[in-house]
């Protein structure tokens, strides 16, 4: 089975990567900071982000570490504290929100709508020195102090109890908004502006479409989250008193809206993974997805919906019966449409021609660990078992399925799916497959018995635990080195790989896609002549039809 | 297995032995928590063994190597409206399911104790009728609906008893509430669950179910000699409330016997029920809250009076009213020991007490 594939590559004793790509266009620094190429911003991106995931991932490192022994040992609480904050902080602001979106996004987008650009190159560019200047920002409030708000800003803890950096923080998320606002405009303009001629809206990858779907939501949802920050900032420097009850403020109106942002935020995060996963099931079952169109529209569908249901972060707050009724209800609806994703990858499968390169692996990763992260997700919605379950592990164990089985598995699986088309080279096969096998063993380890810990009742967030917690916590802490393992491998290989890699040619996958009919890594403009789109998505008799048309040629 | 260290050994047995998967059911609502819960582990179970099996039989049946040409299919209505269908009615259940739930969980029944619990950084203070109170610690008898009326002297806390199953915040300004039935004796945790700042993690406690003749034992132990509307009282006569709400026909405030519970009528015309929020309101934020027919003369008593003397104050108002008296009587005296003399929250008044009217 393993050697089965679909992988064919150029001869390897002849090809060259080609001499003029958008790498080699231009040398120097200088040529990479000013650039307005939307592939060099997707590789800046791409590193930044890969920075800032090790810089979030040693923090978990040292919170499972914690939580090895009932008693806070290994650091006071106010570290610990501090620890989980930036842990939290990083992970989504700087890592899972730019992930997929300002990486494989940026570099993919405009090449599979057959325009030369994003619409607005200079603004992709401000959003990456938005990011980066956003990041530096959140690492100097890390060394000179951290702050301890959890990753949440929950009032009026942050805003008159805590002595630490909260306003450097707010800030750099502040800032950081604007780059995932402008990432977002800078799509929805070029998806509705820049199709080539015959892409219409049903011939688009369903990769684009949920790029689309959560572009939506940060340009929608972001803005609240900057004015929340601004609120919090000013009742903490000038005491408005917005959110303080001594002045009549209301401290639930904080969580409203914090949760208006945060929960669509979640989407922002799933969404784009989901698109990688339709176009990895695709390839590798040369198949065109099952229900094109009910894939498009259940994105659309969660984007629209995950506006509604930011009220079920407050189900134990106080919030009136009936608003419960309306929020559980929605966010039962918007379980629906993950379920039809599921299902119609699993049935694009049926009757395909399947291998399993690594990028499959990691797509399977994704339907299991999503697919539970989703189902716990209904245990939540549901209200009478959220009282039970929330503040607890069960829903650390609940969006780390979602975000770190899901989000993450679907990250690697596009990097790897892509990683021959960004930069002309194969990464080493057998051990990328070992790696996506590690993850998957080391995340179940780590995740899993939070669930059982969760519905013990060990709140989120504790440094100390009672002792007969710890059977499970040990689990999770060993998972959690095995974890860290199989993320630590492609850093390794896929740096090997940029000298070493095997040359990829233009479309070693025999993927459909517009990017895998050009060279690889590609032009500065994608593409020698605007192209013309003739065909649907996932056709792959047509991809038969180039073949044969270029070897009777 | 005499070759490990028996110290090793030791250890691990009582690692093992001292370790729980599934947490004790204390309550009433505890069992139709779990009937719910289970029900759900069994539907996900179900749902995630169809995507395994489809991912798993399909990727055997449709390998490359047995299946190399692949059929192109565009999709199929009935399929999606079988998934779509299917995970709908099934998450509509647990919506309404979940929702009964819900509603006990939060709907006090009218017979329940009061007990209020104030959270601060970092402690739990319940401050029971009796005049009891107690730091991190919860005493209550088996077989009684016990409700807790919550509040947070400083940032949001969170009362969560994993062996009831039930939670609520305690949130800054405002009352909340939860009640329960303890059905078994024990000790049983008590966690704040919402994060809270340093010592989140220490904000932990027991909650103590007794047996009715041992919580009777309790209360007589316990108590600090005068009631919790006794308390209330002595802060009314000390902030010389008096001046104003004296029952008098020319006093410059409303008489205030009676009026927990009833429908007001505020200075701006709106009608308002007289609960517990509204009594704390209208002592820390008064101008806001004027009855009609009075001027708006009362000062503010927010920053001088703690939510511990708030409740106190809430309880003593409610107190005056003459059936709420009768009904806290029979729930808090009539567990008490026959009358020792000591702990009766109404009636008698020791000695060296103010009086309300003067």
């Amino acid at each position: 089975m393993s050697t089965a594939t679909i992988v064919s590559l150029p001869d390897q004793s002849t090809a060259r990567i080609p001499r003029m790509n958008f790498m080699s266009k231009e040398k120097g620094l200088l040529s990479w900071l000013l650039t307005g190429d939307h592939k060099r911003i997707a590789m800046l991106y791409l590193v930044s982000i890969t920075f800032f995931f090790f810089i979030g991932g040693a923090m978990a490192g040292l919170i499972r570490l914690e939580l090895l022994t009932p008693q806070s040992d290994l650091m006071a609480t106010d570290t610990y504290n501090k620890v989980f904050s930036m842990h939290g902080i990083v992970m989504i602001f700087f890592f899972l929100v730019p992930s997929v979106p300002a990486t494989i996004g940026n570099f993919l987008i405009p090449i599979m709508i057959g325009a030369k650009d994003l619409a607005l190159p200079k603004i992709n560019l401000l959003s990456w020195y938005l990011y980066m200047a956003a990041g530096m920002l959140g690492l100097y409030a890390m060394a000179t102090g951290g702050v301890d708000t959890g990753w949440t800003f929950t009032t009026p803890l942050s805003t008159h109890y805590l002595n630490t950096n909260v306003i450097t923080t707010g800030l750099a998320i502040f800032i950081a908004g604007f780059s995932s606002i402008f990432t977002g405009l800078n799509f929805i303009v070029t998806i509705h502006k820049m199709r080539c001629p015959g892409m219409t809206w049903f011939r688009l990858p369903l990769f684009v479409w949920s790029n689309y779907a959560a572009s939506i939501l940060m340009v929608l949802g972001t803005p609240v989250l900057a004015i929340t920050l601004v609120l919090v900032v000013l009742e903490r420097t000038a005491g408005i008193g917005v959110f303080d009850p001594a002045k009549g403020g209301d401290p639930l109106l904080f969580q409203h809206l914090f949760w208006f942002y945060s929960h669509p935020a979640v989407y922002i995060m799933i969404l784009p993974g989901m698109g990688v996963i339709s176009e990895t099931v695709s390839t590798f079952s040369r198949k065109r997805v099952f229900g094109y169109t009910a894939v498009a529209f259940s994105s659309v569908a969660i984007a629209v919906f995950g506006f509604f249901v930011w009220a079920h972060h407050m189900f134990i707050m106080g919030i009136s019966n009936y608003s419960m009724l309306v929020f559980s209800l929605l966010t039962m609806l918007v379980a629906v449409p993950s379920a039809i994703k599921i299902f119609n990858w699993a049935f694009t499968l049926y009757k395909g021609s399947i291998t399993f390169e690594t990028p499959m692996l990691y797509s399977f990763g994704f339907m299991g660990l999503f697919t539970i992260g989703g189902l716990t997700g209904v245990f939540l919605a549901s209200s009478g078992t959220d009282i039970h379950l929330t503040e607890t592990y069960f829903i650390v164990a609940h969006f780390h399925f979602v975000m770190v089985g899901g989000m993450l598995m679907a990250f690697l699986a596009g990097v790897h799916f892509w990683w021959p088309k960004m930069t002309g080279r194969m990464y080493p096969e057998k051990i990328s497959q070992l790696a996506a096998l590690v993850t998957f063993i080391g995340f179940n380890f780590t995740f899993f018995p939070q669930f059982i810990l969760g519905t013990l009742g060990m709140p989120r967030r504790y440094a100390t635990y009672p002792p007969e917690f710890q059977v499970l916590n040990v689990f999770s802490t060993a998972g959690a080195t095995i974890l860290g393992v199989g993320y630590l491998l492609p850093i390794l290989y896929l740096t090997w790989s940029l000298k070493y890699g095997e040359i990829a040619g233009d479309n070693p996958w025999q993927a459909t896609g517009l990017e895998w009919q050009i060279q690889s890594p590609p032009l500065t403009e994608n593409f020698p002549a605007i192209p013309i789109m003739d065909h649907e998505a996932y056709d792959y008799e047509w991809l038969e039809g180039q073949k044969e048309k270029v070897a009777s040629v | 297995m005499s070759h490990i260290s028996p110290v090793l050994w030791q250890f691990l047995v009582k690692w093992l032995t001292n370790f729980a998967l599934y947490p004790p059911q204390a309550s009433k609502i505890a069992p139709q928590f779990d009937a719910l819960y289970f029900f759900m582990v069994l539907v996900s179970l179900i749902g995630l063994t169809i995507v395994i099996l489809l991912i798993t039989s399909f990727s055997i049946m449709y390998r490359q190597k047995a299946h190399p040409v692949p059929v192109q299919i565009e999709g199929s209505t009935m399929l999606e409206a079988t998934w779509t269908i299917i995970p709908l009615g099934l998450f509509l259940i647990m919506f309404v399911w979940g929702a009964l739930i819900y509603f006990r969980v939060y709907t006090p029944p009218a017979n329940a104790m009061n007990i209020y619990v104030v959270g601060k950084q970092w402690m739990w203070k319940a401050e029971h009728p009796g005049g009891q109170h107690e730091i991190n610690s919860l005493h209550i008898p088996t077989g009684r609906a016990i409700q807790l009326t919550l509040i947070s002297q400083d940032v949001f806390h969170s009362f969560s008893i994993p062996a009831f199953r039930v939670k609520r915040e305690a949130i800054p300004g405002r009352y909340t509430t939860v009640w329960f039935e303890a059905t078994t004796p024990g000790t049983y945790h008590l966690f704040c669950t919402q994060y809270c700042g340093t010592d989140h993690s220490h904000m932990i406690g027991d909650i103590v179910v007794l047996t009715p003749d041992d919580y009777k034992r309790w209360l007589a132990t316990s108590t600090s000699g005068a009631s919790l509307a006794q308390n209330g009282e002595r802060l009314f006569a000390s902030l010389s409330c008096t001046a104003c709400h004296n029952a008098r026909p020319d006093a410059r405030g409303p008489n205030l016997a009676n009026v927990y519970g009833s429908k007001l009528t505020l200075a701006n015309g709106q009608s308002q029920l007289a609960d517990e929020a509204f009594l704390r309101d209208a002592i820390l934020n008064p101008s806001q809250h004027v009855t009609q027919g009075f001027a708006p003369i009362m000062p503010t008593y927010q920053g001088q009076v703690s939510e511990d003397g708030v409740i106190a104050l809430v309880e003593y108002i409610k107190q005056l009213n003459s059936d709420y008296r009768i009904q806290q009587t029979t729930n808090t005296t009539s567990l008490l020991p026959e009358n020792d003399g000591k702990a009766t929250p109404t009636g008698q008044k020791p000695a060296g007490q103010g009086m309300v009217n003067q």
